[in-house]
């Protein structure tokens, strides 16, 4: 006899079991985690590299390097002492909750203050799971275009900070940085928008205040 | 574009309702899939009868059903509703842009039809 069973499961729901239990083991170490968005090659790694520096001596960091392939990122990440683990996503073009969970239980979190997700150099997927951080940071670096948020607009949807990379460039690129904050308003009032080059390093002390601040308030709600 | 890993995840999902419900096989599964979900149908109907072909006797000849659900937006701004696919993100009524998604982004399993 065949019968009718009602099931009603999202299919996002097991992301968020994950999602939940990341959440926990953070908060059990006092860590913070970031996700870091953006397209292949828009500047995650310099970035990243430039933010190590500016944060250095005030906390202890690591980098979980997420790539389809490779592991050229880590090597560059460790290169200004801090602590890299390579995740490979095996094709996988995003990093969901689980695979966050299991990248983080490779680091003893007692010894990071704060943990970087470089997530994989893509637009889309990235944006459609959350990975149990407590910030979302994406960059969008000049040569790419004022008017990519009307393009994937669920990006600039959930991210909580948009890091405008090349900022050096933007005459060469005909790039309306007034146009791109109304782009932008127009998806999500919220987020904070910082022009930085992390080339000539011009504007990264502006991330770097508004990551400090993020971090003093998040360690004064934690007492 | 996630296509196969919605269809490796709804059979994962149905197992764990077969093994509670002490079921056998499983003769169609029905998705409720918003209208702007991104789900692509004809992916998602290719992936998954490939799947039901390996994963044992419970899938076997199993059928996929997909239920749209329509987009519809919520304007805040003169409180009325309209379809999100015609009109996108402008009210019609009042051309505010101060509108939010109701419905339409999503993908639930339904019910499934079993024995």
């Amino acid at each position: 006899m065949s019968e009718i069973i009602e099931v009603k499961a999202g299919i996002e729901a097991e992301n968020e079991k994950y999602a939940a239990e990341v959440r926990k083991l953070l908060r059990h170490h006092q860590t913070r985690l970031i996700n870091l968005m953006a397209s292949p090659g828009a500047g995650k790694t310099s970035l990243l590299e430039q933010t190590i520096d500016g944060l250095k001596g005030a906390y202890r960091i690591a980098v979980l390097e997420a790539d389809v392939d490779a592991d050229v990122d880590a090597r560059r990440i460790e290169a200004h002492g801090a602590k890299a683990v390579q995740v490979h996503t095996g094709g996988s073009c995003h990093m969901d909750a689980s695979m966050t969970l299991q990248a983080l239980q490779m680091l003893n979190l007692d010894d990071y203050d704060l943990v970087f997700l470089e997530n994989v150099g893509n637009l889309v997927c990235p944006a459609e799971f959350d990975t149990g951080a407590d910030l979302k940071v994406m960059i969008l670096s000049v040569p790419e275009g004022d008017d990519k948020p009307l393009k994937y607009p669920l990006m600039f949807k959930v991210t909580d900070c948009i890091l405008v990379n090349k900022i050096d460039t933007d005459e060469i690129f005909d790039f309306d940085l007034q146009k791109l904050e109304k782009n932008v308003a127009s998806l999500n009032e919220n987020a904070r928008i910082i022009p930085i080059s992390a080339f000539t390093g011009s504007g990264v002390e502006n991330w770097i205040v508004y990551l400090r601040e993020k971090l003093m308030a998040w360690n004064y709600s934690c007492h | 574009m996630h296509e196969l890993g919605i269809v490796t995840h709804v059979m994962k999902t149905l197992t764990d309702v077969a093994a509670e419900n002490e079921l056998t096989r499983i003769g169609s599964v029905t998705l409720e899939v918003g209208e702007v979900s991104g789900v692509i149908h004809e992916q998602i109907l290719d992936c998954w009868d490939y799947m039901c072909t390996k994963r044992g006797p419970l899938f076997t000849g199993c059928k996929l059903v997909l239920e749209v659900l329509p987009a519809v937006t919520y304007c805040s701004s003169c409180e009325q509703t309209y379809p999100t696919i015609r009109f996108g993100r402008t009210c019609p009524h009042c051309g505010s842009g101060e509108t939010w998604l109701l419905t339409g982004n999503e993908c639930t399993i339904k019910e499934i039809e079993a024995e």
